[in-house]
């Protein structure tokens, strides 16, 4: 098994955990989205890294070339989407944060469930 | 009519999706409701025509842009994705027949529109799930669905909706995140996205760790958007916060449809093709499930507000849902489907019923609702119906199947027994706080002096007494949720139709 | 009219007649009254027009729909079970006029409410009786449950809703913990749940199995209040005495101990529970609560409460000659449901018309009663004798059945247990009985009172009446008994 070959899925497990360590053991909630924006960059990672073909170029058709080897678009393709969709609720999680501020006047878990709890 | 037959499965996602950001610019009042409600209409009627289409027993395929699959997507309506479309749509309709009032008290007129529009994404998001036949595709409308669920939930006036709906946002990314990986994985191994090209080319791979940590992922990322205990913890305060109207609407399907994915993916792609799958299938979720059952009933004994605590049972009944599917037999998974079912109609009454005494009292603590019977009586009384119908009292649905569940784990042997006593016990603790209910609000003096009798608004009551009475008419007569859930039990089994 | 019509009719009349009832209640309280009356009137016209089928040995079923696949709602008319719709219908009308003097002297509430309840309670007593299976019955016993906690309700005070918590709360956790898994198993092993001279699990189930599924069937039917299914009996005694007249006499004790019957001779047959020796438990389940329920009785101070404790006991007898599993024996257990409910709503009714005369409740109040209110202790003393089996009241028939039956199967347990219990009844009914009559009279000046109202004081009359007659004219319904053992029993015993 060749390790080193396998870097990009080392660094996917790695960013992975992060931003999940993020998502559960952060109190701000702001940093709670930043991790699980890192979480969904490291499957962002997965899938690109899947397509990858070795010796494959950018999957653009070619006037004239006719056996050159592609990696795979359609992971790129799944991934645009995804992109979008985590932008999405990146965005939707960031205005929650901000009414979140409005109304309880703080942005970390610990002071909102304290404010709750009275 | 042949058009709109030939293209009949995609409608139910392209008719909301098209009207919900017209929605927005109708800023009359009621106009915005009165569109949505329209288009839910429409999408029920599809949904029971590609219903009646699935009971004779075909799967309605449909490719996408008329490019063939596996390299076009492709969509499928089957009995199992046809019960959830009839579920799906039929209580949006209905929680937004009811809920117009309700959402008049509780959200600003200019932010309807909005709201409304954003129920709409969901329901196109939710039928999305149901008819599609590609993996990635179903990640696409789940996110689209959650998205615009996390504005339904956000839309409540209390300011702990905020609180709740980020955590809501959390988890859900979280558990959509895990399905991304474990799908990414399928496409690694087998090289296709199409449910049933995948399960073609599984068979080659099974064995690999890749689709076993696949199916890992896959089940816990759904198992958290499907509230499976111990990932249930969003629930409760989501359910609670939100508006009224749209606690019914998500009751009644949202957990429902991730649950249909679950099954789907874990059955039929996985299940036949996994060495060993079977038996982990069975040894995973089946204690998680006897957990839900019990743990969730447990608390809802014990809190005070209605609304929460009818969320806590949803969360149990998810349990026997689960439980049913756990037991991998025929009867056990027709069981799991009627439950589907079943419990929608019930719960439904149920929130309906909140949603009532919501219209009338500020605050729905239990000891707030003292004496509610007095001046809500037909309320209350469509409340017991649908506490009836949980708790499982012959001649309602929710009856029909705890039957079928208590018979298939006295099949399933062995250990069958002692899952005999736990759906008992949960059937008996939903006795316990439906009746705290009925004693508080039937038996107990009114805080506030004299008392008249002062309804919910007509519709609303006349939409919770029809959902109410779909219960007993079920009940008695269950031929539809029976025979699509046998068919879908059966599709999901890998035996023949 | 064919013979299904009429048995939905006996269903429909009482739930019409409820809505019917509700509607004349805004009216005018004679016009509900009248409502009450016409439809109990109607309803024993249409139960006892069957009856001539039943004697001729016709059995007429229907079916209404299947809800499950092999599970449906259908209806068959045989010897027991006509027996006790007959029982209910006859006695509603009774209790009926009684309620109309109990609620109106004693100027309850929610009047309307009370006798609505009281006709849908009917219409499921009505499907229990005529229920075809296993299903069905249990579909009506739930009704009948829930449409009676109102009524155990009635007051609302918190005192009375803890006691219909409790009333409420073991018949649903017997119901859904035992009953319910019973049936399920039941229908599972014998692929069917309909009640079938002989039974059905002949060959489907063996050894302490049997005893299992037995144990699950009569403690699930905890209406028969077998120890310790029991505690919901006394609870229920707070509600208004029509009330526990009717849940005493009429239908609802007797439906448990009619689904006890119904299993024991149509799903596992008698024959069959006889050469199965895991059931030989349930005598002796029978038999100590008899004799418990006996003690405990003596001890009670409260009128109403000593009658709860004494129906327990009643019960279980009928529960006990049904378990000696023998011909005489199960006639004398049908024909004590109805001797027994004869003489308790005729207690009952003492009670009540006691209570709406003078707000008494306790034993230490009675002395000298009998003085006060003749006809009422006369009631009374016929109906106590009848608890003890004395000649010439209706329970001496039904004790002379059930202790030939014993002989006839040389039970021993069951001939010491009658002969205890009947002691035990003389024990604590004989005094009560002395002393209103001979006791002297400590009603403080100020509170004299003299008779109940009329009605209440016809009523059990009446009741008191049948009590004595049934002593003499008992033959049609031993006749119609002797049909379910006959069918149900093979073997050459002659009756």
């Amino acid at each position: 098994m060749n390790l080193l070959g396998l870097y990009n899925y080392w660094v996917f497990a790695v960013l992975l955990m992060i931003g999940f360590y993020a998502v559960v053991a952060k109190t701000n909630l702001v940093k709670k989205l930043m991790g699980l924006s890192l979480f969904q960059a490291a499957v962002f990672l997965l899938y690109i890294t899947m397509g990858k073909i070795t010796g494959g170029t950018a999957p653009i058709l070619q006037k004239g070339v006719s056996d050159a080897v592609f990696s795979n678009p359609l992971p790129q393709v799944l991934i645009l989407t995804a992109i979008v969709v985590g932008i999405s609720t990146t965005a939707l999680g960031l205005g929650i944060v901000v009414r979140i501020q409005e109304e309880y006047g703080s942005i970390d878990e610990k002071d909102i469930q304290e404010i709750d709890r009275r | 009519m042949t058009i709109l037959d030939a293209h009949l499965p995609v409608l139910p996602v392209v008719v909301p999706m098209l009207i919900a950001p017209l929605v927005i610019m109708l800023r009359p009042r009621g106009l915005a409701w009165a569109a949505a409600t329209a288009t839910s209409s429409m999408a029920f009627l599809i949904a029971m025509a590609l219903a009646a289409g699935a009971l004779d027993g075909e799967a309605q395929r449909y490719a996408l842009g008329a490019w063939a699959a596996p390299y076009g997507i492709e969509l499928s309506v089957d009995s199992f994705g046809a019960l959830l479309l009839l579920i799906l749509t039929g209580a949006s309709t209905l929680a937004l027949l009811a809920g117009k009032a309700s959402l008049d008290q509780q959200l600003e007129a200019d932010r309807q529109p909005l709201f409304l529009s954003a129920w709409l994404l969901v329901l196109a998001g939710l039928s999305g799930i149901l008819i599609s036949a590609d993996a990635f595709n179903i990640f696409v409308f789940m996110e689209i669905s959650s998205l615009a669920s996390y504005i339904l939930v956000a839309g409540g006036p209390d300011r702990r909706a905020m609180p709740a709906v980020f955590k809501y946002l959390i988890m859900g990314t979280i558990g959509a995140t895990f399905y991304l990986i474990g799908i990414g994985l399928v496409y690694m191994m087998t090289g296709t996205l199409n449910l049933t090209d995948i399960q073609v080319r599984i068979q080659d791979v099974s064995d690999l760790r890749p689709i076993l940590v696949a199916a890992g992922f896959i089940t816990v990322g759904l198992g958290l958007k499907a509230a499976v205990f111990p990932l249930h913890v969003w629930l409760p305060n989501a359910y609670n916060f939100a508006p009224h109207a749209a606690t019914v609407f998500l009751a009644a399907c949202a957990t429902k449809v991730s649950l249909y994915i679950l099954l789907s993916f874990d059955f039929v792609v996985f299940q036949q093709n996994l060495i060993g799958h079977e038996m982990q299938f069975a040894a995973f979720l089946m204690p998680l499930a006897v957990l839900g059952i019990l743990a969730a009933s447990a608390v809802a004994l014990f809190e005070p507000n209605i609304k929460r605590m009818l969320a806590f049972s949803s969360v149990a009944q998810i349990g026997y849902i689960l439980l049913g599917a756990s037991m991998v037999s025929l009867l056990g998974m027709t069981a799991s489907l009627m439950h589907m079912f079943n419990h929608a109609l019930a719960k439904g009454a149920l929130f309906m019923a909140v949603m009532c005494l919501a219209m009338r009292f500020p605050s729905l603590e239990l000891d707030a609702l003292a004496g509610a019977a007095k001046r809500m009586p037909w309320t209350m009384g469509a409340f017991v119906v649908g506490g009836l119908s949980l708790i499982g009292i012959p001649g309602t649905a929710g009856f029909t199947s705890k039957w079928y569940l208590i018979t298939a784990s006295m099949e399933f042997g062995g250990a069958g027994w002692l899952l005999v006593a736990v759906i008992v016990l949960g059937s008996l603790m939903a006795v316990a706080y439906i009746w705290r209910v009925v004693e508080v609000t039937c038996f107990r003096q009114p805080e506030t002096g004299p008392v008249e009798v002062s309804e919910a608004p007509r519709l609303m009551l006349t939409v919770t007494w029809l959902v109410a009475l779909a219960n007993v008419y079920f009940g008695l007569s269950p031929w539809l949720q029976t025979r699509l859930a046998e068919g879908g039990a059966r599709m999901l089994l890998g035996e023949m139709p | 009219m064919s013979a299904q019509t009429t048995i939905l009719l006996a269903l429909c009349v009482p739930l019409i007649g409820a809505a019917l009832i509700g509607l004349a209640g805004r009216v005018s309280p004679n016009l509900r009254e009248a409502a009450t009356l016409s439809t109990s009137l109607l309803l024993i016209a249409v139960v006892w027009s069957l009856l001539p089928d039943i004697f001729a040995g016709l059995r007429p079923a229907v079916t209404l729909s299947e809800v499950l696949p092999g599970i449906s709602i259908a209806f068959q008319v045989e010897p027991l079970g006509m027996m006790f719709a007959a029982l209910a219908s006859g006695l509603w009308l009774v209790n009926s006029i009684y309620s109309i003097g109990y609620m109106r002297g004693n100027r309850e509430q929610h009047q309307t409410r009370f006798y609505v309840m009281f006709a849908v309670s009917l219409a499921a007593t009505m499907g229990i009786a005529l229920a075809g299976n296993l299903f069905t019955l249990f579909l009506f016993y739930e009704m009948l449950t829930l449409s009676t906690y109102p009524l155990v309700a009635h007051k609302g005070d918190p005192a009375t809703v803890r006691s219909a918590r409790v009333y409420l709360g073991v018949l649903i956790f017997a119901s859904i913990a035992l009953l319910l898994p019973a049936i399920v198993w039941t229908y599972l092993v014998a692929g069917t749940g309909d009640f079938t001279p002989g039974g059905i699990l002949a060959g489907h189930i063996d050894g302490p199995l049997i005893g299992l599924l037995l144990a699950l069937f009569v403690f699930g039917a905890a209406k028969a209040a077998v120890m310790p299914m029991h505690r919901w009996l006394p609870s229920a005694m707070v509600a208004p005495t029509p009330v526990s007249a009717l849940l005493h006499a009429v239908a609802v004790v007797k439906a448990g101990v009619f689904v006890i019957m119904k299993v024991i001779v149509y799903i596992f047959g008698v024959d069959f529970l006889f050469a199965a020796p895991s059931s030989g438990w349930l005598t002796f389940a029978a038999a100590f609560t008899i004799i418990a329920a006996s003690l405990v009785a003596l001890r009670q101070q409260n009128l109403k409460r000593l009658l709860a404790y004494s129906t327990i006991g009643q019960l279980s007898y009928i529960v006990l000659a049904t378990a000696t599993l023998k011909p005489l024996a199960e006639v004398g257990a049908a024909i004590h449901m109805v001797a027994h409910a004869f003489g308790k709503i005729t207690l009952f009714f003492a009670a009540g018309a006691i209570y709406t005369a003078s707000k008494k409740t306790e034993l230490g109040q009675l002395h000298g009663i009998g003085r006060r209110m003749p006809v009422t202790m006369t009631a009374f003393t016929i109906g106590a004798l009848s608890m003890i089996g004395v000649p010439p009241t209706g329970g001496f028939v039904s004790k002379w059945f059930i202790l030939a039956g014993a002989f006839q199967a040389d039970n021993y347990v069951v001939l010491a247990t009658i002969i205890l219990s009947t002691a035990l009844n003389a024990a604590y009914f004989l005094p009560i009985i002395y002393l209103a009559w001979f006791g002297r009279d400590r009603t403080p000046p100020g509170k004299e009172h003299g008779e109940a109202p009329f009605a209440a004081v016809l009523a059990l009359a009446v009741t008191a009446f049948l009590t004595l007659a049934f002593f003499f004219f008992n033959q049609p319904l031993i006749e119609l008994e002797s049909q379910l053992v006959r069918g149900a029993v093979a073997g050459p015993e002659a009756l």
